[in-house]
């Protein structure tokens, strides 16, 4: 450890022994479940075990062609995109609001923008339930795609927020002073600058419409079905191999997220840097 | 001096302009969460305390009872009303609805009032008390009556006091039911209780974690903070899955245990509380780690450094004067893993028994198979509340922005 320079006692060194065994104990506590998974969705057999007795695609071929299974999966990237889109839009606009300094109630909008991610999901799902219903959105893809939408939406206030609150003001009054209609100067100044902290938002709008299963299960008819709410019912009535061909997909779609979330981050790292130059 | 007067005019008329922007921003997102969020919320609020059928039905019988002392049985107007009242809730249909109700607050009061609606009693007696009670006895009994008073509506907090085990007497008074008839006090209790487990359980195994990666140099912390990351950005159910898959009773982890001899036959590590808190943990130990993380980042080595060349041991300036400055990271984690894990029932009703499910099952419950819907939106209230006083804390404890939640 830095911290206590060079001199150690062999307690220290017990000590630190200690600490690197606790931390790789739990860190594989945390990726061994997920890695072990991986190759039991290669298995030929039906049984979630090891020894693997020969490899096999077959639950992927399953996976890639049951009826049920494609329709999950074409019904959770069809909400999962309308979500995406409709919460960037929406989230998007409201944090540009939220960071101009004349808007009324700023505090108290952006407390109501951010309160779905503070409210059980359960919660929210019984009150969207009974509100729905009336309204015939239950059993819909609308119903689910504007209360996906309602989840989703704080993630994009905040990681467009973040990134707007380092926009140099300067650049979009030099942009209206030259005559620019407002929407010019967003697309044409505004987005250029911010759109790594967009697209973080699109995607973990995304990223959350993907994982969502409470509102599925309340909200979601026969016609609704989708990967997270498959996997639901598999798991709990029966536990299919498909399953973790089904997990290991979705695993590596993670990877995927995480890995295009932290090129986004530098991207907004690198403009703050240059902001604070300029 | 009009040329000035002209130029307020202008700034005035631009700022305004500038204002209406500004609002014209947030006005979508206003609009679509006040649709899709605020009314939701709305809906289940109302829902909690909206108390209207049996008022519906006897409208005139809760009248009546409005100044009934709840000591002994109404008097014989009151009756007389009632079953003039009953008889025409059988015609209309808000009988059933109506009984419902009341079979929550007194069970077997819904057969009574059916069976008292069969028996079509004549309107003309000179006491349609003594003719009822001679009949149907258990008209005596002011518990019902109690019941049909308290449930005049159009509110009440009948399904927000019974969700925690409370009711009101048929004097008005609030009293806790009997121990053998509480129900959610306890399920409360194990909420509360399974989640504090898994937060000081996140503490335990996560603390060394985060200590240990904020004093690795960047590069080799950041990579191991991929070993965080990932299962963090990993769908919940796919976790959850890998425990399944991971524990069952023919499952890996029973092989393995089996195989190097440590138990004779499968142990249950599933379907249990021991399977609950393993996959919560799992699933909750990204949100206390990073924020962690993050802040014992932001701690100087030089703090320690200076400790420890005044003379202190290394347990003594860690102590002193590194946990101070974690704190307020530990109690951040603590608070967000806690709230989260209140609300938690997709990982208990899959890995979980039947005595390990939290508050959100029952509001599952509630709302799908029982269609106890008052009580499933006062089980919400309630887990809401909780969520907010909580949130509160964080928010004055974590002060703004520099929390993973706002």
């Amino acid at each position: 450890m830095s911290t206590l320079g060079g001199y150690r006692s062999w307690q220290q060194r017990v000590g630190m022994v200690a600490l690197w065994m606790l931390t790789v104990a739990v860190l594989l506590f945390l990726i061994v479940p997920l890695i072990v998974i991986i190759p039991l969705s290669f298995s030929s057999s039906a049984f979630l075990n090891y020894p693997i007795p020969s490899f096999s695609l077959r639950w992927y071929d399953e996976f890639f062609t049951s009826a049920e299974w494609i329709g999950a999966v074409k019904n959770t990237l069809i909400v999962g995109s309308l979500t995406a889109i409709l919460a960037t839009s929406l989230g998007t606009m409201a944090a540009l609001g939220l960071n101009r300094n004349d808007l009324p109630f700023k505090k108290l909008m952006s407390l109501f923008f951010i309160a779905p991610l503070v409210v059980p999901i359960i919660v929210v799902a019984v009150g969207t339930y009974f509100f729905f219903a009336p309204l015939r959105l239950t059993g819909t893809f609308t119903g689910i795609i504007l209360a996906h939408t309602a989840m989703a939406v704080p993630f994009v206030v905040i990681t467009v927020g973040a990134t707007v609150a380092g926009l140099d003001e300067n650049l979009v009054r030099a942009g209206a002073s030259l005559g620019a209609h407002p929407l010019r100067v967003f697309f044409k100044i505004t987005l250029p600058i911010v759109w790594p902290g967009v697209l973080t938002g699109a995607v973990i709008a995304f990223a959350t419409s993907l994982d969502e299963v409470v509102m599925i299960l309340f909200l979601g008819g026969p016609e609704q079905n989708t990967v997270p709410r498959q996997m639901f019912n598999g798991l709990k009535y029966y536990l299919s191999p498909t399953i973790t061909a089904a997990a290991t997909v979705l695993i590596l779609v993670s990877v995927l997220i995480l890995a295009l979330v932290g090129w986004l981050r530098q991207r907004v790292k690198r403009l703050q840097v240059r902001e604070e130059t300029a | 001096m009009a040329e000035n007067a002209d130029l307020v005019r202008q700034l005035r008329a631009s700022n305004r302009k500038r204002r209406l922007v500004s609002l014209g921003l947030v006005a979508p997102l206003f609009l679509f969460l006040l649709f899709s969020f605020g009314f939701p919320i709305g809906t289940m609020l109302w829902r909690a305390v909206a108390d209207e059928e049996v008022g519906r039905a006897f409208p005139q019988t809760v009248v009546a009872l409005a100044s009934w002392r709840g000591t002994e049985a109404p008097d014989e107007a009151t009756f007389r009303t009632f079953v003039r009242e009953l008889k025409e809730a059988r015609a209309n249909e808000t009988l059933a609805p109506a009984a419902r109700r009341l079979n929550y607050d007194v069970s077997g009061l819904r057969e009574l009032l059916f069976r008292t609606a069969r028996r079509s009693l004549a309107a003309d007696l000179p006491s349609v008390k003594d003719a009822l009670l001679k009949a149907e006895p258990a008209w005596g009994e002011i518990a019902y009556w109690g019941a049909i008073r308290n449930a005049a509506g159009p509110v009440s907090m009948f399904y927000m006091l019974a969700a925690i085990d409370m009711h009101i007497e048929p004097t008005g008074s609030i009293s806790a039911k009997p121990e053998e008839a509480s129900i959610f006090i306890g399920i409360f209790g194990r909420t509360f209780a399974m989640a504090l487990i898994v937060t000081l359980l996140c503490v335990a195994i996560g603390f060394p974690v985060a200590y240990l990666l904020a004093s690795l140099p960047k590069r080799l912390a950041s990579a191991l903070l991929l070993l965080v990351l990932v299962p963090f950005w990993t769908s919940l159910l796919v976790r959850t899955a890998a425990w399944v898959v991971l524990l069952q009773n023919n499952g890996i982890v029973n092989h393995v245990l089996v195989d190097l001899g440590i138990v004779s036959e499968p142990v249950p590590l599933i379907y249990n509380r021991f399977g609950v808190f393993v996959a919560m943990t799992h699933i909750l130990l990204p949100y206390f780690i990073l924020p962690l993380y993050s802040v014992m980042q932001g701690i100087s080595p030089n703090y320690m450094k200076a400790a420890a060349s005044l003379g202190a041991t290394p347990l003594r300036s860690f102590v002193k004067v590194y946990l101070p400055q974690s704190a307020a990271g530990i109690t951040a984690g603590c608070l967000l893993v806690f709230t989260v894990a209140l609300g938690f029932y997709i990982t208990p009703a899959l890995v979980g028994g039947a005595a390990d499910q939290m508050v959100s099952y029952y509001i599952a419950f509630y709302t799908n198979t029982s269609a106890n819907w008052g009580l499933a939106c006062a089980l919400s209230v309630w887990l809401l509340v909780a969520t907010f006083a909580l949130y509160a804390v964080y928010s004055r404890l974590v002060g703004g922005s520099k929390g993973p939640l706002p």
